[in-house]
């Protein structure tokens, strides 16, 4: 038996029935990773040791008898930007190559508290800002399905790393969808959950108002079971949400869309949508239909402008958020021989320390945020904020679950639009008016592009707080689509 | 609305970024492109509609009153670019005269 074929959901029961050590299960996938990451690069840092400790701990404490968590054993890959105490946490970036921090991101101490074994960091784009993970300082990641392609962005070590089985789960982070493109170029699930669910203590902020820590697995009841292990409030997270976290576990068992309403967004399809997209996601539909579910179409008139208006407020958010990238109490410090002043070295350090994606959101929002602009450009996108949550509230009235395909475009080529930042950025159109609204969303995979045979992502969209409906409809769907090939789709990616 | 060579100097002065010449030069043009591709929103935002500056409105959160642990120091200083004592070492911060 491969261990690293198992879902979490495998290994959890495998390990409950010590049929398998944690110590076996971890080996296995650390041997994985050095086989193929060569290959694929999803790791900026591997954790042996730490995960083999834990590991031990975790089967002695099985040995004794003592109650676990369902997870506990379980390899999971964690996104570069959230901090993991002693261990290189460096956001993609060489602003903070070599920095270990002093602390663990909730999400992380949640893990560790729940006995999942941590294998290693993902690459990303630099500080999150990409659709490619081109724009990491460390090397790019390949697509597992094709290595001549992106893994998607920003999350792209994540997603190829659960991909190309190197991790069974993983932890992304979305701002404008780098959690669920990944996913869907790469035939795995990633859900963005509602803002303010998981904690973003200790994630390294992009924009403090989009960003939010979400799921990577390759089925939805495994994204399900890390959903459910990261959520709840966080008292050191001042915009963490203090209710119950839905029951998502449950709904992904249910997997029921009987009398369920599901609202086609017209904005999100067709110019500009791959034909094969278009196709696997009216395939999809039809499913759903199939399954009882009652499809209508749903006008977002507002959403033609979301694209314009993240890109001013996150650039914004981000080059506030990035002034303290200042070389004087962590990661590089240029240019100081003594003679420099504390601006001087600021200004050498950044210099030094950013790559071209970063330095250009960084002019842009200072731009956007600057005396006789702010009315223009912050202030304009932030009402373009107010249409498109009111755009989600009125569709939520008549409809339960909103779709979308979740990319326009299967996975592109390595270097393709690597210097032109429009293009680049137009991979996010169908995934930015959820972050600009808060909301949950979930992609997970709709098959694979006849003309290029690379997988599709299949976009739900639910109200606040609603994200259990993102796993009824999404295990819905998943179950039937397993039906049609036999399989998930995450199985026909190559060997490697 | 163009964007100079001179106003990305200047946006690099505001965010502290010593850029090259062959960035002015790049940033500009790139800059011009991307703010006429977003220039769109100006057509629907009106005056009455409010600005949403946070998905969730929420007012004066704060956590219990209680003392919890705070970072290890050795820990920070480690990890800092250089430190004297119990304190960051930084460059000077007033000019000579």
């Amino acid at each position: 038996m491969d261990l690293t074929r198992l879902s979490a959901y495998e290994l959890a029961d495998a390990l409950d029935k010590r049929e398998v050590s944690a110590v076996e299960v971890t080996q296995a996938h650390l041997d994985r990773m050095t086989a193929v990451d060569p290959k694929v690069h999803a790791f900026l840092h591997r954790t042996d040791a730490a995960a083999l400790a834990q590991a031990t701990s975790v089967d002695e404490r099985r040995a004794s008898g003592a109650a676990l968590s369902r997870l506990a054993g379980v390899p999971i890959a964690v996104k570069d930007n959230l901090a993991m105490r002693g261990e290189p946490t460096t956001c993609g970036s060489r602003i903070l190559e070599g920095w270990r921090p002093p602390y663990d991101a909730t999400v992380v101490a949640r893990l560790r508290a729940r006995d999942l074994v941590i294998v290693g960091k993902t690459n990303m784009d630099e500080f999150a800002m990409g659709s490619s993970t081109e724009h990491s300082a460390y090397g790019q990641t390949r697509n597992p399905w094709d290595l001549d392609r992106i893994p998607g962005g920003s999350g792209g070590g994540s997603a190829a790393a659960v991909a190309s089985f190197q991790a069974p789960l993983a932890i992304g982070s979305d701002t404008g969808g780098s959690i669920r493109q990944p996913a869907a170029v790469t035939g795995t699930v990633g859900v963005k959950p509602t803002y303010g669910g998981v904690s973003r203590y200790g994630l390294v902020a992009l924009a403090s108002s989009l960003d939010q820590v979400g799921p990577v697995a390759r089925s939805v009841l495994d994204t399900a079971l890390l959903h459910e292990a990261i959520a709840g409030h966080d008292p050191r997270d001042s915009t963490s949400i203090n209710a119950p976290v839905p029951d998502v576990v449950g709904a992904a068992t249910r997997a029921d869309v009987r009398g369920l309403r599901i609202g086609i967004v017209t904005q999100l399809s067709g110019d500009g949508y791959q034909a094969g997209v278009s196709q696997r996601f009216a395939e999809a539909l039809e499913h759903l239909q199939h399954l009882g579910a009652e499809i209508v179409e749903v006008s977002c008139p507002s959403f033609e402008y979301a694209l314009g208006a993240y890109y001013l407020i996150l650039p914004s958010e981000a080059s506030s958020n990035l002034a303290r990238f200042d070389g004087m109490r962590f990661g590089l410090r240029a240019g100081d021989n003594g003679d420099n002043s504390v601006e001087q070295v600021m200004s050498l350090t950044r210099e030094a320390g950013f790559g071209a994606e970063v330095k250009r959101r960084i002019i842009l929002g200072t731009y956007a945020l600057s005396s006789g602009y702010y009315d223009a450009y912050y202030g304009q996108a932030q009402k373009v904020r107010t249409l498109i949550v009111r755009d989600f509230a009125a569709a939520f009235e008549q409809v339960d679950v909103l779709v979308s395909p979740t990319a326009p475009t299967t996975a592109f080529r390595l270097g393709e639009k690597l210097d032109d930042p429009i293009a680049m950025y137009l991979n996010d159109v169908a995934t930015i008016p959820v972050n600009l609204a808060g909301i949950g969303s979930m992609s997970l995979p709709a098959g694979l592009a006849p003309e290029d045979g690379l997988p599709v992502g299949f976009q739900i969209m639910a109200p606040p707080m609603a994200d259990d409906r993102l796993y009824l409809v999404g295990a819905a769907l998943e179950a039937a689509l397993r039906d049609q090939w036999g399989h998930l789709l995450i199985e026909e990616a190559p060997a490697l | 609305m163009t964007i100079s060579r001179a106003d990305v100097a200047h946006l690099g002065r505001l965010a502290r970024l010593e850029l090259t010449d062959d960035e002015l030069d790049h940033y500009s043009t790139q800059l011009d492109v991307i703010l006429q591709a977003v220039a769109r929103i100006s057509e629907v935002a009106a005056d009455d509609i409010p600005p949403t500056s946070h998905p969730v409105p929420m007012e004066n959160v704060f956590r219990p009153d209680v003392v919890v642990p705070g970072v290890d120091r050795d820990e920070v200083f480690a990890a800092a670019p250089a430190h004297e004592d119990d304190r960051f070492r930084v460059p000077r911060i007033l000019d000579e005269e």
